[in-house]
């Protein structure tokens, strides 16, 4: 099945070290400036979604939410959730380790697209 | 893959000072080591190496700045505008006989060129400090009589301890911004600097430190999660200020909703820069000012919030407009950004770095076509690990990811519209709405399509000017409160109404 979010392995050991420090996690894809565009990781709970937000999925076993009106623009590309070296300046609770969570994207196809709007519809 | 390399002239670069080892926090006055003990490497965007270590706060140091600067407020907040005017004019003053050296530091923190601190960053610095000093001597509250013995007296009065969270893109003057105004207001503050350039303000509270009272003015350097979220969600601070992206702006929201406090947001935009007919009516000056509007989309690597990311130009001009707006790309020198002719340096950050080349690759995978640019730009000369990407021009459609999202690089997104109309609407089609550019040499155009444009500043045949005195800040999610000019001062105090009455007769209900 097609997913809107998946992570790299690197991602997922991130997630799990964060996890055993910080409890449950959460994702909310950012936009803006600065460290805008990039994947925010929160202990689960510490954002408040709202009804404006969509959840994309679930990466190993955390809720990765988006606004809806940025998921309008972004909805054609499936999201990767990956690590890079970095700082990022966000609330974000890998930061201090060194490293960031970074999104990388895929086009998705015809096929995907129609796929997803009918088993995942999330607009 | 990137073919450009370049070998920097040495013998032209701006002198490196001598940085301390690591740098404490500044907190009531004073040099104060991290409660944790703990610091972190910061390194220079021009070649990735550590040049020095900033401290690592955390709740403790925060707390501890926030009540020094409470107890600053009790006398701070009663002196006199002609007292803390003359203070901002001395910081001012110490600032622009520091310019050269400040601007060397700033460059080395963030990767800008040397040209950009010296011409754009410092002198902006210096001039907002004026500004403010300046503003507080003349305004004045208001006052009105209702009847023949009552009046209602409008005064402002400062609103307490302000916390504010600084980005890294232009450090020393989006501090100067917000800290600024809020002295000049009567608050006492405590600033959070991004965690990838902690250094430069601190090198500017060494030359300023004093000249403040003690708890003024206070700085904490470290991460968002250990010292940006303690001070955004103290129930100590009565207002927070907020540069950067939306999920820590909506967080920051939310921190204040719980402790019912007011807070600013400047939150970015994808803005569009509109080139109408008219521009291509002759080859003069002005066309080519129209040019270098285009062009300045590289200005600061394109990590401003009001980067012109969007070019929109007439169909019938496309040709002649963008032919020389390319040559004027590709004309840009890259380099060393301490060398005083580079003209783009460094993106601030490894993470940023590598989020601008993911943005290239989502870019070609939408299928945008690549005008010039395009990859990241390789140096040698000891500078192989900075991290530098071509200024890069794609041409593409509103509805791709990199005509929406804040790329915060040197990529501006190029397309075509037909109408007036059509043109606006691209312009708006977009969650953002803090900068646009509308270049014409049509009278009604000038006037019409600014108001229809939904972003806070248009700029009206210019872009990226500064100045304070004109009011900058965001419509739609761009954020709100408007910063550089008197009007921020409210941002930053209360009104204080005294109704009074000077009768004698009672009201004659009890």
């Amino acid at each position: 099945m097609t997913k809107r979010i998946i992570a790299t392995e690197e991602a997922i050991s991130l997630i799990n070290e964060l996890r055993h420090k910080h409890g449950p996690l959460m994702f909310h894809q950012s936009g803006g400036c600065c460290d805008g565009s990039q994947p925010m990781c929160f202990p689960e709970g510490e954002f408040k979604t709202g009804a404006t937000d969509v959840c994309l999925g679930e990466v190993d076993g955390c809720k990765f939410y988006m606004s809806g009106d940025q998921f309008e623009y972004w909805k054609h590309t499936q999201l990767i959730l990956d690590v890079i070296k970095g700082r990022g300046s966000s609330f974000s609770l890998e930061i201090p380790l060194g490293v960031r969570f970074h999104i990388r994207s895929r086009v998705f196809s015809d096929e995907e697209v129609a796929e997803l709007e009918t088993t995942q519809p999330l607009t | 893959m990137s073919v450009a390399t370049s070998a920097a002239p040495s013998s032209t670069l701006a002198a490196r000072p001598e940085f301390k080892t690591r740098y404490e926090h500044f907190i009531n006055g004073e040099w104060v080591p991290p409660s944790s003990g703990e610091y972190f490497d910061n390194v220079s965007p021009i070649d990735g190496k550590v040049f020095t270590q900033a401290a690592r706060g955390n709740a403790t140091d925060i707390d501890r700045a926030i009540d020094a600067a409470h107890e600053a407020f009790k006398t701070w907040s009663k002196t006199a505008a002609s007292y803390r005017s003359n203070l901002l004019l001395k910081i001012a003053q110490i600032v622009e006989d520091n310019l050269d050296y400040l601007a060397v530091v700033e460059t080395i923190d963030n990767g800008k060129p040397i040209r950009e601190t010296k011409a754009a960053d410092l002198p902006l610095v210096i001039d907002h400090f004026r500004y403010f000093a300046g503003v507080i001597r003349s305004e004045e509250g208001t006052i009105s009589e209702h009847d023949e013995t009552t009046v209602s007296i409008n005064l402002h009065e400062p609103i307490g301890v302000v916390g504010q969270i600084i980005p890294w893109n232009f450090p020393l003057l989006m501090a100067t911004w917000k800290i600024a105004p809020a002295l000049a207001a009567g608050c006492c503050v405590v600033v959070k600097p991004a965690e990838q350039t902690p250094t430069s303000i601190m090198v500017l509270m060494e030359l300023i430190g004093h000249v403040l009272p003690k708890g003024v003015l206070n700085i904490v350097t470290g991460f968002g999660v250990e010292a940006g979220k303690p001070l955004a969600s103290s129930p100590k601070v009565q207002k927070v200020a907020f540069t950067g992206e939306t999920t820590t702006g909506r967080l920051i929201m939310q921190y204040a909703s719980e402790n019912l406090i007011p807070v600013t947001m400047e939150l970015g935009g994808k803005s569009p820069n509109i080139f109408f007919e008219s521009v291509a009516d002759a080859d003069d000056e002005f066309f080519d000012k129209a040019i270098e509007g285009a062009v300045l989309f590289a200005l600061n690597q394109g990590e401003v919030c009001t980067c012109p990311s969007r070019i929109l130009v007439h169909e019938h001009i496309y040709d002649r407009f963008m032919d020389r707006v390319i040559q004027r790309t590709k004309a840009i020198k890259m380099g060393n950004p301490l060398d005083p002719t580079v003209m783009m340096g460094a993106q601030a950050s490894d993470d940023q770095f590598q989020k601008i080349l993911s943005y290239l690759d989502i870019g070609k995978q939408e299928g945008a076509e690549v005008l010039c640019g395009g990859d990241a730009y390789h140096q040698n000369d000891g500078l192989e690990n900075g991290y530098y990407v071509q200024p890069t021009l794609l041409k593409g459609n509103n509805k791709m990811r990199v005509f929406q999202e804040e790329i915060f690089g040197p990529v501006a997104c190029v397309a075509t519209f037909k109408t007036t109309e059509e043109a606006i609407e691209i312009a708006n089609d977009t969650l953002y709405g803090l900068g646009a550019g509308v270049w014409t040499r049509d009278a009604h155009e000038l006037y019409q399509v600014p108001r229809a444009l939904q972003a806070g500043r248009v700029w009206v045949n210019c872009y990226h000017a500064y100045p304070a005195h004109a009011p900058f800040g965001g419509y739609k999610k761009s954020g709100f409160g408007r910063e550089t000019h008197k009007m921020m001062l409210n941002h930053y105090r209360q009104t204080k109404n005294m109704l009074i009455s000077y009768g004698k007769q009672k009201l004659g209900f009890f």
